[in-house]
């Protein structure tokens, strides 16, 4: 059965939720991880910034267990600890970590509810028997996860193109379903890979609007890359920079800004 | 009309019995990229368990449906995990004819176990003959027919309302994200070569039980291909619709035309449909941006 709310994690505020340590990971000859530590605590948001090439996804790939690093561990505390490096990617999902990817991945033939429903997925509980007949126990968790997704829905500002299929929508609205879907896996951290990546003005605000909502109002921690540098400035509680692979700098949004090191990364050195 | 009749039932027959080893086709397709062309050994190793259950050890048929039930889930997850699951990220023509040697050795097992002469099947279901007005047909034909039927509609439910059948589905439409979804990509892979081993076994049995128990059996796999092809391989209501069309092409054909032309004709029609509409009736045209 599914508890009230949004938020998956069992941890208080400010506890820590998440430790990569030491992670290398290396296609070929290419190092796209460097030794890369870092940790995310419960109710933050921390943003993974820097330039192309410099490992971010890789690195949001290998806590959703799509890459395994060769060295290092990625535990993830809530309630339990478990090294994330060991499992498979659904086996992750199960434990409460969900994801939006750069390109987005919808399930484009289904519908927008279709597709939250499916978010859904690791909760529900009903044999295929049950389901085949949707009678009582089957019938009653269809209304529950349904009440669940019309929450995020609401939240997200989609109710009108709830029953349009996904493959027909426009790229902004793309993009706010993906993050609903992962809502409605009910995470306990949520891992956003460019989530305002090709969106306007307008839209990006709209993003950043219910990203901070479902932070603040619902306490979930997140995790996201973004390059927009000035949302990333005002929406995070601490900045992790990466470059080729390594982490270079680590802070608040302000400190960070001021770091040498990433204004050189960004902008290049004077010589 | 009496003969229209006549042809029109055995064709309808034929066809949802093809349209139900097609199914199991689709799926394989829909989830995997893989075209499997072991499905018409499917239908051997489901006719040889029932005939080994019932004709041979003489158990009563009830227990001989749930052994060929059960020896073909076996079947279809065995191959998955020992022939497929290797296979995962080779080119997808390796794969595929590793499904063709799969149907060399799946019919050579058996003939090494029962011989290949062509044996009496146990019919367990009657053969009576059962009069529609002037046409006149076999009750197992029948049993056939609403057999295939009710196993269809039971699939297209299980597709809408199971959360296997749809986290299947979600697989065949975005595989990065089912995973991110929480969905075990193999436990899918397995389940749908179960679902297609099942579903031909037991077209496998209805079929023995028309024509008898022999190697022939599996030659219907073959004669499913351009059902799947005309209705799309990734479509499951496509697999019905092919399966009636072809079914009712082969026995028109055969009746009105010339006796043996039902032959060839679903072949004929296969080429045709490759060179006017490749994607098939229902199929998702892909268009690969390179």
């Amino acid at each position: 059965m599914l508890a009230a709310g949004l938020n998956g994690s069992h941890l208080r505020e400010g506890e820590l939720q998440l430790q990569v340590q030491n992670v290398n990971l290396s296609f070929g000859g290419v190092n796209a991880l460097l030794d890369v530590s870092l940790h995310a605590y419960q109710g933050q948001i921390l943003a993974i910034i820097g330039p192309n090439g410099a490992g971010k996804t890789s690195l949001l790939n290998c806590i959703s267990g799509l890459y395994h690093p060769q060295a290092g561990s990625i535990l993830f505390h809530n309630g339990a600890t478990a090294d994330l490096t060991k499992l498979p990617p659904h086996a992750i999902a199960r434990l409460g970590i969900a994801r939006s990817f750069q390109n987005i991945e919808l399930f484009r033939r289904m519908t927008v509810l279709d597709n939250l429903m499916l978010g859904c997925h690791v909760h529900m509980k009903t044999g295929v028997l049950e389901n085949l007949v949707y009678w009582g126990r089957s019938q009653r968790e269809e209304v529950e996860f349904r009440r669940h997704v019309e929450d995020i829905i609401d939240l997200l500002e989609i109710e009108a193109i709830r029953r349009k299929p996904v493959g027909a929508l426009a790229y902004g609205l793309q993009k706010r379903v993906e993050l609903g879907r992962a809502l409605a896996l009910r995470p306990a951290l949520l891992l956003l890979d460019e989530p305002m990546a090709g969106m306007n003005a307008e839209e990006k605000e709209d993003m950043a609007r219910f990203i901070l909502d479902v932070n603040e109002e619902h306490g979930v921690s997140i995790v996201l890359i973004e390059h927009d540098m000035g949302v990333v400035m005002d929406i995070s509680d601490r900045v992790v920079v990466l470059d080729f692979g390594a982490k270079i700098a680590e802070g608040a949004p302000a400190e960070v800004r001021a770091d040498p090191a990433v204004i050189s990364a960004y902008l290049g050195q004077e010589r | 009309m009496a003969l229209f009749l006549q042809l029109t039932l055995t064709g309808l027959t034929n066809g949802m019995l093809y349209a139900l080893i097609a199914l199991g086709i689709v799926l394989i397709f829909k989830s995997s990229d893989v075209i499997n062309f072991a499905q018409g050994e499917f239908l051997l190793i489901g006719a040889y368990a029932m005939f080994w259950a019932v004709g041979q050890v003489g158990l009563p048929w009830p227990v001989g449906i749930l052994i060929t039930l059960a020896v073909a889930v076996l079947a279809g997850v065995l191959v998955e995990r020992l022939v497929l699951r290797p296979l995962i990220g080779e080119p997808i023509i390796s794969v595929i004819m590793v499904t063709i040697g799969l149907s060399s050795l799946i019919r050579a097992i058996i003939s090494l176990f029962f011989g290949t002469a062509s044996q009496p099947f146990p019919n367990f279901i009657p053969r009576t003959p059962v009069a529609f007005g002037p046409a006149v047909v076999p009750a197992d034909r029948l049993w056939a027919l609403g057999l295939a039927v009710a196993l269809l509609a039971l699939f297209i439910l299980f597709f809408r309302r199971t959360n296997e059948g749809i986290a299947m589905r979600a697989v065949a439409d975005d595989q990065q994200a089912a995973l991110s979804m929480g969905i075990s990509i193999q436990r899918v892979f397995a389940i749908a070569w179960a679902i297609a081993a099942v579903v031909a076994a037991i077209a496998g049995v209805l079929v023995a039980n028309i024509v008898g128990v022999s190697g022939d059996v599996s030659r219907i796999g073959l004669r499913v291909f351009p059902v799947v092809i005309l209705g799309g391989l990734d479509s499951i209501p496509g697999a019905i619709v092919g399966g009636v069309i072809i079914g009712l092409l082969e026995t028109y054909s055969g009746g009105y035309l010339k006796p043996g032309l039902e032959q060839v004709v679903p072949f004929v029609a296969l080429i045709l449909i490759l060179m006017v509409k490749p994607y098939g009736l229902f199929g998702q045209t892909r268009i690969e941006r390179v």
